[in-house]
């Protein structure tokens, strides 16, 4: 039978492949090998080689030299040379030069899709419809954050050099979500691109010289762990950008603690997919789709966790099962493949393992029809998984918790919303959520409960420039992409000249003082014991001890509780329980500010007497102290209904809400120096925003905030919202920095303290913000307050809702 | 892997059987509104997946070439004009028999193997004239009927309009419905209406021209689409061609996927015609497709599926030469309807 007739008959798709003519030639033309981009020129591939394969056939596509201490050196040395005159650019002239890599990325956006296909295995539809043109994207919009910065951050300015470590999921958007926010900053950049994926880095390395851009700006390094641990410990950087994985994130948290560098950290999650007996079934199914088999399900945001209500589950799955029937695993190149290869042989391991673990442990595994031994064979020479789902899978396994980075649905089911906020909660994680439900009560009550940086309505996996993108939770902090994304390149301006806090006397032992300490002043009170405040009651601290708290000559005025982590533990249990501060109103807040703003002004002249027996500052700067402190109450009263986010338009007919969510718990560590203002100036943003927190205060000076306890109980504050635990500063702060139920710790004390704060906070990967032992000046108010303090106060929550009838 | 081995490893349409015999009348059900009640579509979903489907997927060389002998099949080559005449008629009829040009069908190997369009549709009083040209052809004529366009003419007109155009040899009848009952959530007359006008049909086929483009929302057009199931429509066809909006791929895809519901809950399988505005061989590649995706491979069959048209073939022939011959091809290089 004729060709025609026979497909007559099949009506099968046939053969469909991209041409990738171009690309090769491109490969020959470098010979097959490459070496890093350093100061605006490739170097020459010379010593140690990795072999970069494509996934699909295991075909050798190139050699590139792995780059070492030299190089890694010489490209931050570039980077720091540059940032001088890269960053003394006008806004104008930066963006023009990112306009110019956008329109490079436009030009050869078919070569680019062609190479990104060839060298990670993901299907050309996707390269070609969705990760180029973000890219391009990525770009224009930092065009304009470049244009705009002065206006948009006045009093900031660029990080400096930035270190950037991309992974091999989405090489070349993940690279542009790193590079075009810092170029628009003023920042100048080392990237690290991932070891499986190196070739569109370079591509892209050889576009922006084309592009004119400066060199030195962006630098380019290839290679493994090795050579991102190089990056990571570089002391010549101001900023580290990581994506990949939360291990791996956990490291670079502790490596660079101490660094002064800034960080941020977009790492895994295992995102719940919800549909709800109120949705479109059809179009969850195609969500599914969209969710777990869009890059062979190699998302770091992928719906895996699906989660579907108990009524509907069989119909779903069985619509889900018919769907999968029809999927194409096969050739990246060819135009019909909808799941190509995963990007290297250890990955399919890894995944496979993970799958018959899953069976081993009980749960049912489906897999297409044609997901047979014949199947088996045809792709044996590449890196191919069929897309499979599990049902009957209990919260509690393996498969459910932690994330498989493959072609792989895990299905639950849950009986009412309130359950299926619980469930998809029921994670370390926190990086996306995809609900879906055609009634937006349903819906949007859910988006506001689900814990995840990025939550899709009745849509999954959209991305866009201006809409901010990170984590919750173990998935990581900072955000790309946004004004938002932004922040994450810029520091206060101020902050470059901040001088060292001074060194602290160490805290008195917590005995009873020795009569060397000479007598303080004979009170003809009764005795008053300065307890802890815990869940809106004065405690004894759990030790048993109190410490001295002395006046500048070293007299006794008073003992203060010797906290302990057992003291830290139940404040944050009292924390927890104060959840209703969290789901107030900004309004209702702020009349609970404005009241304790009241009655400290009431009390002026006894705090301010307080601290200058404390501090010895004399009774003017005490009185001003006390002022400023009931001014930058009102300040936050005034902040606290109005920090309300930012709604963006990313497609017709979709509104993206950039939603500003608290942390919950933050534990915060006062500084020594204004006992009161350091206090108020961090604990009142923090609770403004609806967090509710676990101080220590200042601990050479604890009074003024132990005083505050009638304060706060008198001016409505719900127990629990603020706890206080006096004693040794960084001891407890190791043990707020250890607390896995605490998602920010704030810490203004000492380089180490900060240090140690930061490292130790890498358990459950808090947002940590941190002074390096640099002082601020509480009583400027550039300084001391404002914006600043709600961005650390706050996530940013993306809310995709799609509309239309 | 290589490209090519692609399609075995996809597993496509595999354990997906064709039935071969002629295709078996809807039977219908009765009414049963919790069937559609509870189902409410979503735009923007819809939209995604259509726009993404023809990007997903991708026909090329002897495949595209195939691909568009069948939409030929396909095809209710269609006249509806107030000026028809039974020479224009006749013309139809003539292009229907013998659609691509005798050497494109010999370059394309298909020499002595039948190729026509799948129907001739017409008004009923160019039924007897539509017959009379296809006479041997096997080609069937499908008339409209019931007040075409608008459907306002009474009922008893209506129905007797399809016993006429019965009467005169069509087998096939493209009825259309009140969109008021639509519009006004009146199911249940619309089930009447429609049960009523399947009965006046007797033994030609029965195509319920759902007419979305008024019906607006696309939990209207799923819902008149799992009426006119029920009632025993052969076939549901997006438009008569005359509304602002005719066919599209959202309202399609939700006519489809509402055909596999009530396949599911009845083990019925009911025809997809999308009608007007389609005219670019590339459409016709989207439409299929979007059948081949969503119901299989048995609704790539003229026996299933339809598409109302009178352009598109002109469209297809050209694209067919180009294919031969590697030249792009003119229209007057092929005889016209």
């Amino acid at each position: 039978m004729n060709k025609i007739v026979t497909i007559l008959d099949s009506m099968d798709y046939g053969p469909s492949p991209e041409e990738d003519s171009h690309v090769r030639a491109w490969l020959t033309r470098h010979g097959g090998r490459f070496g890093q981009f350093i100061g605006g020129r490739l170097t020459k591939p010379d010593g140690t080689t990795f072999e970069v394969r494509n996934p699909a056939d295991g075909e050798l596509l190139a050699e590139v030299a792995e780059a070492g201490e030299a190089e890694v050196e010489a490209a931050v040395k570039a980077a720091t040379s540059a940032f001088k005159s890269w960053s003394a650019l006008s806004g104008t002239e930066r963006a023009r030069h990112l306009y110019a890599i956008a329109r490079q990325v436009q030009k050869h956006a078919r070569f680019l899709a062609v190479l990104e296909t060839l060298d990670n295995g993901k299907p050309i539809r996707e390269t070609r419809d969705i990760d180029v043109p973000l890219v391009a994207r990525h770009f224009y919009h930092h065009a304009g954050w470049a244009e705009l910065r002065d206006d948009e951050f006045p009093g900031h300015a660029p990080a400096g050099v930035c270190g950037q470590i991309i992974p091999w999921n989405f090489p070349l958007l993940m690279l542009a979500w790193k590079v075009a926010p810092a170029l628009a900053a003023g920042c100048t950049v080392v990237l690290k691109s991932a070891e499986h994926t190196p070739l569109t880095a370079l591509a892209f390395a050889e576009l922006c010289a084309e592009a004119g851009l400066p060199a030195g700006v962006f630098n380019l390094v290839n290679g493994g762990g090795t050579t991102g641990a190089l990056v990571a410990g570089h002391p010549g950087l101001a900023k580290l950008a990581f994506t990949g994985s939360t291990e791996v994130g956990r490291l670079l948290r502790r490596q660079t603690a101490g660094s002064g560098k800034k960080l941020s950290l977009e790492l895994g999650g295992k995102s719940p997919f919800i549909v709800f007996d109120s949705a479109d079934i059809d179009a969850a199914v195609e969500g599914v789709v969209d969710a777990i088999w869009f890059n062979q399900g190699e998302v770091c945001c992928a719906g895996s966790r699906a989660l579907v209500q108990e009524g509907i589950a069989d119909r779903f799955h069985a619509k889900l099962r018919a769907r999968m029937e029809r999927l194409r695993v096969g050739s990246p190149l060819d135009k019909s493949t909808d799941i190509g290869a995963v990007v290297a042989p250890v990955q399919i391991a890894s995944i496979r393992a993970k799958v018959e673990a899953g069976v081993a442990e009980g749960a049912t595994l489906w897999q297409p029809s044609w997901a047979d031994e014949a199947f088996a064979r045809a792709t044996e020479k590449g890196c191919f998984f069929p897309p499979s789902l599990f049902t009957g899978v209990s919260p509690a396994s393996a498969l459910a918790q932690e994330e498989i980075f493959g072609p792989v649905l895990v299905s639950m089911t849950f009986r009412t919303p309130g359950e299926a906020v619980t469930l998809a909660n029921n994670s370390r994680y926190g990086l996306a959520a995809s609900i879906w439900s055609q009634n937006l009560d349903v819906a949007f009550d859910a988006a506001r409960k689900v814990k995840a940086g990025v939550v899709w309505i009745n849509s999954t996996n959209l991305f866009d420039a201006a809409v901010g993108f990170g984590g919750y939770k173990e998935s990581g902090f900072g955000r790309e992409g946004g004004r938002e994304g932004m922040l994450e390149y810029l520091v206060p301006a101020w902050e470059k000249k901040a001088r060292p806090v001074p060194a602290g006397k160490a805290l008195p032992a917590p005995v009873p003082v020795d009569g060397d300490a000479g007598p303080g002043s004979v009170s003809a009170s009764l005795d008053r014991t300065v307890k802890l405040y815990i869940g809106g009651r004065q405690m004894r601290p759990d030790s048993g001890y109190s410490y001295p708290v002395l006046d500048p000559k070293g007299r006794l005025i008073t003992e203060a509780g010797w906290g302990s982590r057992k003291d830290i533990r139940n404040a944050v249990e009292a924390a927890r329980k104060a959840d209703a501060w969290s789901d107030m109103t900004g309004h209702a807040r702020a009349q609970v500010l404005w009241f304790l703003a009241e009655n400290l002004e009431l009390r002026a002249a006894e705090f301010a007497a307080r601290i200058d027996r404390m501090t010895g500052v004399g009774s003017k700067q005490a009185t001003r102290e006390v002022a400023a402190s009931v001014a930058r109450i009102v300040h936050y009263a005034a902040r606290a209904d109005k920090h309300d986010g930012r709604v963006r338009a990313p497609q017709g007919r979709m509104l993206a809400l950039a939603l500003p969510e608290p942390f919950e718990v933050i534990g915060i560590s006062c500084p020594d120096e204004a006992p009161l203002l350091g206090f108020v100036s961090l604990v009142a943003p923090a609770i403004a925003m609806g967090n509710r927190v676990v101080v220590t205060p200042s601990q050479h000076h604890p009074l003024a905030a132990c005083d505050l306890y009638q304060v706060l109980d008198t001016s409505d504050v719900p127990d629990g919202v603020v706890n206080i635990v006096t004693g040794d500063r960084d001891q407890l702060a190791v043990v707020m920095a250890r607390h896995d139920d605490i998602a920010a710790c704030w810490y203004a004390g000492s380089a180490d303290g900060s240090a140690m704060v930061e490292r130790e906070s890498a358990g459950n990967l808090k947002a940590t913000w941190v002074n390096h032992g640099k002082a601020r000046d509480w009583h400027d108010p550039a300084q001391g307050q404002g914006e600043e303090f709600l961005f650390r106060a706050t996530r940013i929550k993306s809310i995709w809702t799609p509309f239309g009838v | 892997m290589n490209a090519r081995t692609a399609e075995p490893a996809s597993g496509m349409a595999t354990g997906l059987v064709r039935i071969e015999q002629p295709q078996a009348r809807v039977e219908g059900v009765p009414f049963q509104a919790d069937w559609f009640d509870a189902v409410d579509v979503n735009l923007s979903a819809v939209e995604r997946r259509t726009a993404t489907l023809g990007a997903r997927r991708s026909v090329k060389k002897e495949w595209q070439a195939a691909w568009l002998v069948k939409a030929i099949q396909c095809i209710d080559l269609t006249t509806l004009a107030g000026d028809d005449t039974p020479g224009r008629v006749q013309r139809l009829c003539a292009k229907a028999r013998h659609p691509l040009r005798d050497d494109l069908v010999e370059a394309l190997g298909l020499t002595g193997r039948r190729l026509t369009t799948g129907a001739v549709c017409v008004y009923p009083t160019m039924v007897r004239t539509a017959v009379k040209a296809l006479e041997g052809s096997g080609i069937p004529v499908a008339s409209v009927a019931t007040g075409f366009p608008a459907g306002l003419t009474p009922l008893e007109q209506r129905l007797a309009e399809i016993r006429y155009a019965v009467g005169e040899g069509a087998e096939e009848i493209d009825i259309v419905i009140t969109r008021a009952h639509a519009l006004t959530g009146n199911w249940q007359a619309l089930y009447d209406e429609i049960s009523l006008m399947r009965e006046a049909c007797g033994n030609a086929h029965m195509k319920a021209i759902l007419a979305t483009g008024e019906l607006k929302t696309l939990t209207n057009v799923y819902r008149a689409s799992m009426v006119a199931m029920m009632a025993g429509s052969d076939f549901i066809k997006t438009s008569t061609g005359m509304e602002g909006v005719n066919a599209t791929l959202p309202v399609s895809l939700v006519m489809v996927r509402a055909i596999r519901d009530f396949l599911e809950r009845t083990g019925q399988r009911v025809g997809f015609k999308p009608a007007g505005g389609i005219r670019a061989a590339k459409d016709a590649l989207a439409w299929l497709i979007l059948m081949k995706e969503e119901l299989g491979r048995d609704w790539l069959d003229p026996d299933m599926f339809r598409f109302g048209a009178s352009a598109l073939l002109s469209d297809i022939e050209r694209q067919l030469e180009h294919f031969v011959t590697g030249r792009y091809s003119s229209t007057d290089r092929h005889g016209m309807a």
